[in-house]
């Protein structure tokens, strides 16, 4: 095996992801860290140009509170979640998750105005941008603020390391650089874990090419809760997956066709599934009280989805874009103004997907579909995890002092916003639970609420941590047995010994090892078939949960026999041990609440109704010990700290 | 094949410093052939069709195939970025052709300052202020409980 040199890097401050949350923590940091002399770096597995959820571009920030208050923002949360969220996380984004907008704004986003100068909402929350290059504008602010000396690119973090003497604090970080042979030890005071959410946990519907057009990006693999929940840090709400209903197979968008279009969708022979359900009698009145006013819950729209295509049969669910584009051309006074209307709204229908998901554009052209002329299928997804969006899954943090109540303060409070119960360890977006809703904008708003938090936190205790010597050695070879794995075995097989003509990563055989890839399809099918991905059409009982955690079990055993041919296989190895981790946390999660609280997430069918009583004031969380490999559950109270009397819609 | 490289006019960026896609590829799936210096994607099946290899090619020479589990051929999406804005040309499998420009940046490249221009507000480490607020949030304070 070749040899690996050890790159060590000593800072106060380590931000573990450069996506939304990290740049703001970059921004944010910087301040605060030159004002009181601490050092801080950034480490990103990709390019900090372009990493991250918002990689691609986006069409839409989706959220800006604008004119409305924290507490109206919290009501719409609160709602959308079936009523569990962490009051004070929630409203602290989103008090100052404007000034982060106009933040970008001054970076040189474009943000669509209207004539008289005022933001172009999309729907009350919502701002429509020119979004091609908004993570590369973001990123550019986060690199400029921290200096490109202090940003480390390309390189993996596997495995925080605690410190030597006190285990419930962070001492450092070990990875590795995907593009030369060298372990990255880093040693500091605090760091900052915004390493995204995790795809490719569940199957995804399109498994041969298209395997990699994931709604969420391929690249987040869970590494966020990794992290935090081998660290030992108290884990909430890894129950909550979030599953989107989006165009059909190239997953665009469907926001601004609801929002800025109005656009209707219903099954196929016309069934207007959200206004029946709505109406007297309609299946959403089984869902008190979250179903019975607006705006529906994301979940309960996919529930109600769901109906029509799994259990009446009347699929495939349409997006009627012919009608609504008719009804606002309608509307134009005469023709010129109707024809110029219509170019308007193709250009803006066309942006949507261009900007964010152009693989939607492609699939649009290449089947020749025109939105004015027909409408489309839309279609639930396979389950995420993404704390950032309509899903709660991550790390149990502190909330901010200020925002809390007598008894809100006892459970929320300890100390340092947006740290978790490891000392030091911080998180935020995809990485913090129970803050749902808050997207990129709330996202690049809370790794700047924590990199604030987190600068304070090294003032105030200078001492650096002690990294054990010893167990960074046991992990720097652990690091690299999937090489080992494969020099030992390769031999065995006529396709490891042949000398191969080109080093496409074709899949080898050998009954002594297991491939990155047929790793990540063994979890995909326990996860999809067992723990209620779109194979079992959502559901799952103690039973099927049951049975996933035996499969897991020898998966993670397995795991120990991953081979890697190169760097970039290496990365995919570890990527794959990230995912499985959160996938056996989920699937305690779920075993753990008795119930279904989030139909058209997934469905306990052995606990088909939402148990108000029991469930509807607790978060299930987790703590994880990584020496014994044990999980141990509890429940936490949801305290509110506002009284919401009228929930505010969309 | 989602992203591909169109072998005549990559020269794997022997000019430049890196080579571009291999920079810019968020889910590391782009080698660089160093013989031959030629790059390609080495793991299609996990593209996003992100198309950053794409917008970042200085020789146009990485396109993308729809994925071929679900998207007819013929069609196709290319995008022309420039420093302020990005055209598209989408291409129809049945010949229509249609060009869109979006506007992708207000500021010129390099510039974006981290305050957002905005300056440095009267906060404190043991306050609740954002570097930049109350400024950047056009308000006279920052909200908490009880306003």
């Amino acid at each position: 095996m070749q040899d690996f040199e050890t790159v060590e890097i000593t800072t106060d401050l380590l931000i573990i992801g450069a996506g939304m949350a990290g740049s703001g923590a970059c921004v944010e940091a910087a301040h605060w860290a030159k004002e009181n002399n601490v050092k801080v770096t950034v480490v990103d597995k990709s390019a900090m140009e372009r990493s991250g959820a918002v990689a691609m571009g986006l069409s839409a920030i989706n959220q800006y509170t604008g004119e409305n208050t924290p507490a109206d923002y919290l009501s719409y949360v609160r709602q959308d979640l079936m009523g569990l969220c962490r009051d004070d996380l929630v409203m602290d984004i989103a008090r100052h998750v404007n000034g982060s907008v106009h933040m970008f704004e001054g970076f040189g986003l474009p943000i669509w105005k209207d004539s008289e100068g005022n933001y172009v909402h999309e729907g009350r929350w919502q701002l429509m941008i020119n979004g091609e290059s908004y993570k590369a504008i973001v990123a550019e602010a986060g690199k400029n603020a921290i200096g490109m000396d202090n940003l480390i690119e390309r390189v993996f973090v596997v495995q925080l390391l605690l410190d030597k003497n006190d285990k419930k604090k962070v001492a450092g970080a070990i990875g590795f650089s995907v593009r030369e042979n060298q372990i990255y030890v880093f040693k500091f005071k605090a760091c900052i874990v915004v390493a995204g959410g995790a795809v490719h946990v569940f199957r995804p519907r399109s498994t041969g090419e298209g395997l990699g057009r994931a709604w969420y990006p391929p690249w987040n693999a869970g590494s966020s809760s990794y992290l935090t929940t081998t660290a030992g840090a108290e884990m909430t709400s890894q129950e909550v997956i979030f599953i989107p209903a989006r165009f059909k197979d190239g997953y665009g968008p469907v926001g601004a066709w609801f929002l800025l279009f109005k656009a209707a969708a219903t099954s196929s022979t016309g069934y207007n599934y959200m206004a029946e359900g709505l109406a007297e009698g309609g299946e959403l009145h089984n869902w008190p009280p979250y179903g019975q006013v607006k705006p529906i819950p994301t979940c309960l729209r996919n529930h109600l989805m769901m109906i029509e295509m799994f259990q009446k049969g009347d699929g495939p669910i349409l997006m009627h874009t012919d009608k609504a584009i008719a009804k606002i051309a309608d509307e134009a006074p005469d023709e010129k103004t109707k024809k110029r209307k219509l170019k308007e709204l193709e250009a803006e229908a066309w942006e949507d997907f261009l900007d964010m998901t152009i693989s939607q554009a492609i699939l649009w052209a290449s089947k020749d579909v025109f939105p004015e002329e027909a409408p489309s299928e839309i279609m639930p997804s396979e389950p995420y995890f993404i704390g950032s969006h309509s899903g709660a899954s991550g790390a149990w943090v502190s909330g901010p002092e200020d925002l809390q109540t007598e008894a809100s303060k006892s459970e929320y409070f300890w100390g340092y916003n947006r740290m978790t119960t490891v000392n030091g360890l911080f998180s935020a977006g995809d990485g913090v639970g129970n803050s749902s809703h808050k997207f990129s904008s709330g996202s690049f708003t809370e790794g700047r609420i924590a990199a604030k938090a987190a600068v304070k936190y090294c003032v105030e205790n200078p001492d650096m941590p002690e990294v054990d010597d010893a167990e960074v050695e046991k992990l720097k070879e652990k690091i690299l047995i999937p090489f080992k794995v494969y020099e030992e075995h390769t031999k065995y097989t006529t396709l490891g010994t042949t000398n191969k003509k080109y080093a496409l990563p074709v899949e080898e055989v050998n009954p002594n090892y297991i491939t990155p890839k047929m790793a990540m399809f063994r979890l995909n099918k326990i996860m999809d078939e067992y723990v209620a991905g779109w194979g079992s059409q959502y559901n799952c009982t103690s039973i099927t949960l049951n049975i996933a955690l035996d499969l897991l079990k020898l998966l993670k055993e397995d795991l120990n026999m991953l081979a890697a041919r190169n760097l970039h296989e290496l990365l995919r190895c570890w990527e794959n041990v990230h995912r499985t981790q959160i996938a056996e946390a989920h699937t305690r999660h779920k075993l753990h609440r008795e119930e279904t609280r989030w139909p058209g997430y997934y469905y306990r069918k052995d606990f088909p109704k939402m148990d108000e009583e029991k469930w509807g004031k607790v978060f299930v969380n987790s703590v994880y010990d990584a020496q014994k490999d044990e999980f141990t559950m509890l429940t936490r109270p949801k305290i509110e700290v506002v009284d919401i009397k009228e929930v505010v819609g969309m | 094949m989602p992203s591909f490289v169109i072998d005549e006019k990559c020269d794997g960026c022997k000019g430049g410093e890196k080579t571009a896609c291999l920079y810019i590829c968020p889910n590391d799936l782009m080698v660089l052939d160093e013989e031959r210096m030629k790059a390609y994607n080495a793991e299609p099946d996990m593209c996003w069709e992100c198309y950053n290899c794409v917008k970042i090619c200085p020789t146009q020479a990485v396109e993308v195939r729809g994925y071929a589990d679900f998207t007819p051929l013929g069609a196709s999406v290319v995008p022309m970025r420039g420093t302020e804005d990005i055209m598209w040309t989408v291409k129809f499998r049945g010949g229509t052709i249609k060009r869109f420009k979006f506007p992708i940046r207000t500021t010129p490249e390099g510039e974006a300052k981290p305050d957002g221009g905005f300056g440095v507000g009267p906060g404190t480490l043991d306050d609740q202020l954002l570097f930049t607020e109350p400024a950047s949030l056009r308000a006279d304070k920052l909200w908490t409980l009880g306003d």
